[in-house]
């Protein structure tokens, strides 16, 4: 079996051989260059997704044209994205606006730091990396508000209150449901998790609390990423495109990659917490069916896991209607907090007693 | 009390939105359902029902003739001016002069298919073709001329 | 200076605004407005204050142009005015002329009208829903509903030779006779329909958020139905009985057995609901008479030329929006004197304000949805 561990040591070795004192530099820009690349390709890959997903739910082929099965239908659309002009409107902030996309991208950028692709391909393990997630997250609001302030429209700035409103408001729910699983590994380091969930996923593990903190991250995530149902911050048929309705070009390309990037982000992190990230699925006792498991690679787990979270999300998007501000609001506080204090309080009670399996 | 309602008022709302994505979640999984069709691609298999309004045209048979006797009655029953009809004076063999369709002049850009003309033909010369692919490049070439060059009207019609 | 006063307004540079509203334009570009209206709307944060609608964008001065055109010209236009539902449209027309003409259209005409209204009332509320449900951002009922609708085009198609602008009724009955498939296909459809209707109770009826988004919301109580004029499934749903079908039967509505459905909330779920049925008893009504189409001529004799006799005319017809009025007044000639529709949107459209007053922007969307608005209709 291949391992990515032994290839990133041999890859320090080399250049510890080779360059000496410069070698923190280049494993840095090494790591820069593919963590853009793989934003550039998780963009493409998960947009075509998307729309080949809703295309299949509402009984359409999808892109089909370019390239084989379409698949370079949205390479093209990124070209022409490129190319178009990039407008800003003459009385916007014009700093604002122009920083605002970037801030977006830069926030989504840094969360990858800590997700752990494959068996000992992380970036950053640092020991608070759930509590890194939950922190740096919020601050891409910052570029939503941005973007909607500095517009000088007012379409743009009712999207960007509603979503300032709406990601500080999910955001406590989302955390409630992350610290169910931070008491039941005990620990806030991303591989700590994954390798508390050696002998099972959390989600089977943890009885019926876990799987209810399950459904709420996932709810959560869906609304402070602004995907539908809770896409009012984009609101199509109300706010024509919300905070992002003054974009166009690249600027624009960057908030849609953003989204994405969070998408796969929030998916990352769920597929960690509660389905073992990169662990093969373990059943205790079942050593003939775990060695079997252990055979298919770490990252292709991983990516099977996050994988099947965005479609879920995705299969949310093309089926419910958007719910109103309030009643968004009221999901929240009226429903998702309760009911996830209460099952902190229940996963608390049975990592304290040790009744998980 | 209030907790009854409270659980009953979740489970009701989770079920109805499961329900709703066991609907979409089927037409994902059953490919089959798929009803688009690949329009370019299936232009050969393409069969429009013979009722369709593509574009009036007029028939000619080998001879190259066609059954327009020029009495105008298609010009006047158009709304829209889009069909003009210029005629001429023709010898018939006994010497009588006669009039005849010199140019049949169909504006296809102000064509609303509205079969009033053909309805209106009282020798069935003009029909309702099924093509639809009628884009062009140049807005003159859909000022159509119908009747073919030195075609003839068809013996008996009058 | 003109333009950034334009398109700032909020209360800080235009004196008419309180402290903290701001005017927006939904329209004549959006997404929601499905067509070219353009809705002026105060707000206080994202309470609506205040709805101005602007019209004629898409005027076309249909009845102007009627007026020289001849009685037999004139019908097409009107696909043009409420094109879904082109054949009601024309029906009203082609009635109004044989008032005038004092003509008995064939038994089998009636029969056909009717099926075809029906088979348009169709088309027209599933359209409908499915617009409805993108409007509150669920994008996947509209395919479904196309699907149903894609059905009933391609039996327009193959009988009256287009899909949308079918000009299929003329003075005296119809233009051309049913096609030998018609019947095989509409029961093939009956069966479909009744097949893949109940999938929209579990995607949009049932479904909690579309159920929390247009109960209660945009409330028109009876006597305000009544006093903006509103008609059709809008003003069924708060309690009035003014279906034309029952009212005033024309052309052999008043033998057939169907029900008008009425609701009494008269909130955007009640119209939602009375579509739903109506669409059920359309269906009934093509079962009464599918397999009972009379035979005999399909068009009554007429005149090439036809002459209306000095005098008003006026006949009105229940479109898939409400009643359709048609007014015309003749001189003696071969063309109208003057032309007049009552179209249902313009009506409806009327009541906007008054629903939405004090609601969120989302609620607007349910509100405006549900009222059906085909703006073609209400410029004309």
């Amino acid at each position: 079996m291949f391992s990515f561990q032994q290839w990133a040591a041999q890859i320090h070795s080399f250049l510890l051989e080779k360059t000496g004192t410069y070698t923190l530099l280049i494993e840095c820009i090494i790591i820069g260059i593919l963590a853009i690349s793989l934003f550039a390709i998780l963009g493409l890959v998960l947009v075509l997704m998307e729309r080949k997903v809703a295309a299949h739910i509402q009984i359409r082929m999808g892109p089909n044209r370019v390239g084989p099965a379409g698949m370079l239908q949205t390479v093209a659309d990124t070209l022409k994205l490129l190319m178009k002009e990039g407008l800003v409107p003459r009385l916007a902030d014009k700093f604002l606006f122009n920083l605002a996309p970037f801030l977006v991208m830069m926030v989504a950028m840094m969360l990858l730091a800590p997700i752990a692709f494959a068996r000992g391909v992380q970036i950053w393990d640092i020991n608070i990396g759930v509590l890194y997630i939950t922190a740096v997250s919020s601050v891409s609001v910052i570029g939503v508000m941005m973007a909607g302030w500095s517009s000088n429209n007012k379409f743009a700035m009712l999207g960007a209150m509603r979503s300032g409103a709406q990601i500080v408001s999910y955001e406590l729910s989302a955390g409630f449901s992350i610290l169910c699983i931070v008491v039941l590994s005990g620990s806030l380091q991303i591989s700590d998790i994954i390798a508390s969930q050696e002998s099972g996923w959390w989600l089977f593990r943890g009885h019926i609390p876990v799987l209810i903190a399950f459904v709420i991250y996932i709810i959560a995530v869906t609304a402070e990423t602004n995907r539908a149902p809770f896409d009012l911050a984009e609101a199509e048929s109300e706010l024509t495109a919300g905070f992002h309705t003054e974009y166009s070009g690249m600027r624009f390309a960057l908030f849609f990659l953003a989204e994405y990037i969070n998408i796969f982000i929030v998916c990352a992190l769920g597929a960690t917490l509660f389905l073992g990230g990169w662990m093969p699925l373990h059943i205790a006792h079942w050593d003939g069916f775990n060695h079997l498991m252990d055979w298919i690679p770490s990252s292709v787990w991983f990516m099977g896991k996050t994988f099947f979270l965005i479609f879920l999300i995705m299969w949310f998007r093309w089926t419910f209607p958007r719910l109103r501000v309030d009643q968004l609001l009221n999901l929240e506080w009226k429903y998702l907090l309760p009911i996830g204090l209460l099952n902190l309080l229940l996963v608390t009670w049975i990592a304290i007693k040790g009744w998980h399996f | 009390m209030f907790i009854k309602e409270y659980i009953k008022e979740v489970y009701q709302g989770v079920s109805s939105l499961l329900k709703g994505m066991k609907k979409t979640g089927y037409y994902f999984f059953h490919p089959s359902e798929i009803i688009t069709q690949q329009y370019p691609d299936n232009r050969h298999e393409l069969k429009l029902p013979e009722r369709f309004r593509g574009e009036v045209v007029m028939a000619h048979d080998d001879n190259n003739e066609h059954a327009c006797t020029g009495c105008t009655a298609c010009e006047l029953a158009c709304p829209n001016g889009t069909i003009k009809i210029i005629t001429k004076m023709d010898l018939t063999p006994e010497g009588k002069k006669k009039k005849a369709l010199d140019t049949f002049i169909y504006h296809l850009e102000l064509c609303t298919m509205c079969n009033l003309c053909i309805e209106a033909c009282p020798t069935n010369a003009i029909q309702m073709a099924q093509t639809f692919e009628h884009s062009v490049y140049d807005r003159n070439k859909l000022t159509k001329k119908l009747n073919q060059p030195n075609s003839k009207i068809r013996e008996g019609v009058e | 200076m003109y333009a950034e006063t334009q398109i700032i307004s909020s209360s800080e540079n235009n004196p008419q605004l309180k402290e903290g509203q701001l005017v927006i334009n939904v329209g004549p570009q959006h997404p929601a407005t499905h067509g070219v209206l353009h809705l002026v709307i105060t707000l206080e944060g994202e309470t609506i204050v205040k709805i101005e609608p602007h019209l004629g964008y898409i005027h076309r001065s249909i009845e102007k142009m009627s007026e020289s055109l001849s009685y037999r010209q004139f019908i097409y236009v009107t696909s043009r005015m409420d094109y879904l539902s082109a054949h009601i449209n024309n029906l009203g027309c082609a009635l109004c002329v044989e008032k005038g003409m004092q003509i008995e259209v064939p038994a089998r005409a009636q029969a056909i009208r009717i099926i075809m209204s029906e088979l348009t009332r169709i088309a027209s509320h599933e359209l409908w829903i499915g617009a409805m449900a993108m409007d509150l951002g669920a994008m996947t009922p509209f395919f479904y509903t196309f699907r149903e609708r894609e059905t009933i085009n391609d039996i327009m198609e193959q009988t009256c030779g287009a899909r949308l602008t079918m000009n299929y009724m003329v003075p005296g009955g119809v233009m051309y006779d049913l096609h030998p498939e018609f019947v095989t296909r509409v029961r093939a459809f009956i069966t479909q329909f009744k097949d893949k209707v109940t999938e929209l109770e579990d995607l949009v009826t049932n479904n909690i958020i579309f159920r929390n988004r247009t109960e209660g919301i945009g409330i028109l109580s009876k006597e305000d139905a009544i006093s903006f004029g509103c008609t059709g499934p809008v003003a069924r749903a708060s309690g009035v009985d003014g279906d034309i079908r029952k009212r005033f039967p024309y052309t052999g509505y008043e033998q057939l057995d169907f029900e008008q459905c009425l609701h009494q909330a008269g909130d955007s779920f009640a119209r939602y609901i009375v579509r739903i049925r109506e669409m059920y008893q359309s269906i009934r009504i093509i079962e009464q008479l599918i397999d009972q189409i009379p035979e005999g001529d399909f068009q009554a004799k007429t005149k090439a030329v036809i002459k209306l006799p000095k005098g008003e005319f006026y006949t009105r017809v229940e479109t898939a929006r409400g009643e359709l009025g048609v007014y015309i007044i003749s001189e003696g000639g071969t063309t109208p004197y003057r032309i007049k529709y009552r179209s249902p949107g313009f009506s409806n459209l009327s009541a906007l304000d008054h629903m939405a007053r004090g609601s969120k922007i989302g609620d607007l969307m349910a509100t405006m949805g549900t009222l059906d608005l085909v703006i073609p209709d209400i410029d004309r």
